[in-house]
């Protein structure tokens, strides 16, 4: 079993954010959680969630610590496990869980299913299933804010397995070519689908990639929101600043089989054990607790506003309405008069 | 009226529209010092700059995503493929991303990929291809074909404006072979509007790009027979101009469906298709079709001049069908 996964050292965080980002953070990332345990666990389980289903369980640190100090005017382009970072984008609940029920009211209206969502007022790109592709949509994105010397950043998620992919490697290159500001970042989770990271790749680490596109390459602890955000911090500043692309590799591990429908059987029963001692929630409650910035009490008591938002927000999709079956032939193209 | 050239008409159309609107810039190989591999974009750097004329790496899949992602935030790329050919390598990014967008989430993506596809200059199995049906089999695209030099203008500054994703085959044997005056003035050609290149009574000849040229010189052939074609220049494929179509044939009530691009998957079995299910009752003759053979556009000059359709095929056809 191979726990030793931080092989380089981490940089240690210098300081830690404002209290209030904090506990911002503790929110996102509880939220985060307990809507993927009613998506996965409940409603699909009660047939209310048709297709696949995917969720991000053990790694809400990732996007979280990276997305929740962006700027409005930033971009987001989420992969497959970042639910957090619609949420901090501001997608609503509601939009969210009409958008997994196929609902008219989701992000897509039904056009799309479960991660697939995006809203162009809140700079989130919608997740293309093709794993990779996000990545030169990204590097065009910090494009169009170098040419316009606009200081904005885009963020950029994908997981190990789409490192393998052509079109990763020409928007990596691409971007630190023109060294764009977009800030590239893996969620290492040892797995893509059943297969381990040494049949995805040759080298021991993502981020070793970087370096052969002329590129920082940063290995932080996936499972540490706080080592996620004072990377990200800094590779966002790096980026605004206009010294171009950086990636981080946040080494974490997949706490659920690839989808709702797999029982990850593959996966040796150690790591889930190894990784469970290393939940970035528990940890992070445990940080916070230990600062005085919360207590126990104070822990249960956010679970129950969470469950309550989530409550609500399903009663609320629950009745939304289906799209009519003629909304299929709706906006293939352009359907108004002036865009 | 200056006399301008296929080619030249594309620059002016994608040079007028960078005058006019900030948002549009070219984004390919070797477009910006060079000038792009057929010049389409000579001059430009000099006077747009590096950041509005970008040379990239060889990446189709990569351009095509960088021209999506800046398309997001508002800008109005123009991605260059320096053959048609290479679109291949972006296949999936048109395919998948470039023309769902829309569908799934509101966000148009208003770019253009454009690049010289077609035969008839030995350029051999990877510098010849006619690779349009792949998109026009995917919803969400636009396809344009042009086969004039006003059209190639038009339709460059059409494809800049409109809202949702165009790819743009100019055709590399009109390049510098086709010339004619333009207006000084502003204008576009609709995409979806087909032209009648030419008005006859006998048989309807349907077709697009450089097989236009080949439709007209057999109809100056079979005129002196008495054949009387009317060839109508589809100039988009996706749309395309059912009516424009659909008219003629109701008119002619023979029908000569024409592409350079090869046989099984060709828009002439789509043209088939339709005309047989809206027209049929109109028509005095089997619906025809003169294509490429199913095969790799080969090199060798007797190969090549094997595999594109010709005048004489079209004079064939054409006799056949008249006497039927
Ligand atoms: C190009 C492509 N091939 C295959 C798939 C099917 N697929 C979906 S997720 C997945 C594994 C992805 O692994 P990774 O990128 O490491 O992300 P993770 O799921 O581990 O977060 C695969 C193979 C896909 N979506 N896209």
């Amino acid at each position: 079993m191979k726990t030793n996964i931080l092989a380089r050292d981490t940089v240690p965080p210098i300081t830690l954010p404002p209290d209030k980002t904090l506990l911002d953070m503790l929110y996102y990332m509880k939220l985060t959680r307990e809507l993927e345990f009613r998506i996965e666990r409940k409603l699909y389980r009660q047939g209310k969630i048709v297709g696949g289903v995917y969720v991000g369980r053990g790694q809400e640190a990732i996007a979280v610590g990276s997305c929740i100090d962006l700027r409005q005017d930033d971009a987001v382009c989420p992969s497959h496990r970042d639910m957090g970072a619609f949420l901090i984008r501001g997608m609503t609940l509601r939009t969210i869980l009409a958008q997994y029920m196929g609902r008219k009211t989701g992000a897509t209206k039904g056009k799309d299913s479960n991660m697939h969502m995006g809203d162009l007022s809140k700079n989130l790109v919608a997740f293309v299933s093709m794993l990779g592709d996000n990545v030169p949509v990204a590097a065009g994105i910090g494009l169009s804010f170098k040419m316009r010397g606009q200081d904005r950043v885009a963020l950029c998620f994908f997981g190990d397995g789409a490192t393998s992919r052509g079109d990763w490697h020409e928007g990596i290159n691409m971007a630190s070519v023109f060294k764009v500001p977009v800030v590239f970042i893996c969620n290492n989770n040892q797995y893509a689908y059943s297969t381990p990271l040494e049949r995805q790749m040759a080298v021991e680490n993502v981020a070793d990639r970087a370096e052969a596109y002329g590129m920082p390459g940063e290995i932080i602890d996936g499972n540490d929101i706080v080592a996620v955000w004072d990377a990200a911090s800094r590779a966002i500043e790096r980026a605004r600043s206009g010294h171009g692309p950086a990636l981080i590799e946040c080494k974490t591990f997949r706490m659920t089989g690839h989808s709702a429908h797999d029982d990850a059987g593959y996966v040796p029963h150690e790591l889930f054990e190894f990784w469970k001692e290393r939940d970035p929630i528990h940890r992070f409650e445990q940080l916070l607790t230990d600062r005085g910035l919360t207590t126990p009490t104070a822990i249960e008591e956010l679970q129950q506003r969470i469950n309550f938002e989530i409550d609500e927000a399903i009663q609320a999709a629950e009745k939304d309405p289906l799209p009519e079956p003629a909304d299929c032939l709706r906006d293939v193209y352009f359907e108004g008069t002036e865009e | 009226m200056a006399v301008t050239t296929y080619v030249e008409a594309i620059r002016q159309g994608i040079w007028e529209e960078m005058e006019k609107d900030e948002r549009v810039f070219v984004i390919g190989e070797d477009v910006g010092i060079y000038g792009g591999a057929f010049k389409v974009t000579a001059g430009m750097l000099e006077r747009f700059g590096e950041w509005r004329i970008i040379d990239t790496p060889i990446s189709e899949s990569g351009i095509v995503g960088a021209a999506i992602g800046a398309a997001l935030m508002g800008m109005r790329p123009v991605a260059e493929m320096q053959f048609a050919d290479f679109i291949s390598c972006a296949f999936d990014q048109i395919t998948n991303f470039a023309a769902k967008c829309r569908y799934r989430w509101g966000a148009g993506i208003p770019i253009v990929v454009r690049g010289p596809s077609g035969g008839g200059v030995h350029g051999g199995p990877f510098h010849s291809q006619n690779p349009e049906m792949y998109f026009v089999h995917t919803p969400g695209l636009k396809v344009v074909c042009p086969a004039t030099a006003y059209d190639a203008k038009g339709l460059i500054k059409a494809a800049i404006r409109d809202p949702d994703p165009v790819i743009y085959f100019e055709h590399k044997f009109l390049y510098r072979r086709v010339k004619e005056e333009l207006p000084t003035d502003d204008f576009v050609v609709p995409i979806g509007k087909a032209a009648i290149r030419r008005k006859g009574a006998d048989i309807t000849i349907v077709t697009y790009g450089a097989m236009v040229y080949t439709a007209l010189d057999a109809a100056k052939e079979l005129e002196k027979e008495g054949i009387d074609l009317e060839i109508i220049d589809l100039r988009s494929l996706l749309p395309f101009d059912k009516e424009a179509v659909l008219d003629s044939v109701r008119k002619t009530n023979k029908v000569i469906l024409l592409h350079e691009d090869t046989q099984i998957g060709g828009f002439a079995g789509e043209l088939a298709a339709i005309i047989s299910e809206e027209a049929f009752e109109y028509l005095d003759g089997p619906i025809r079709r003169i294509t490429a053979p199913n095969t790799p556009v080969p090199y060798s000059p007797p190969l090549e001049e094997f595999f594109l359709p010709k005048v004489s095929d079209v004079i064939r056809v054409a006799r056949e069908l008249y006497a039927y």
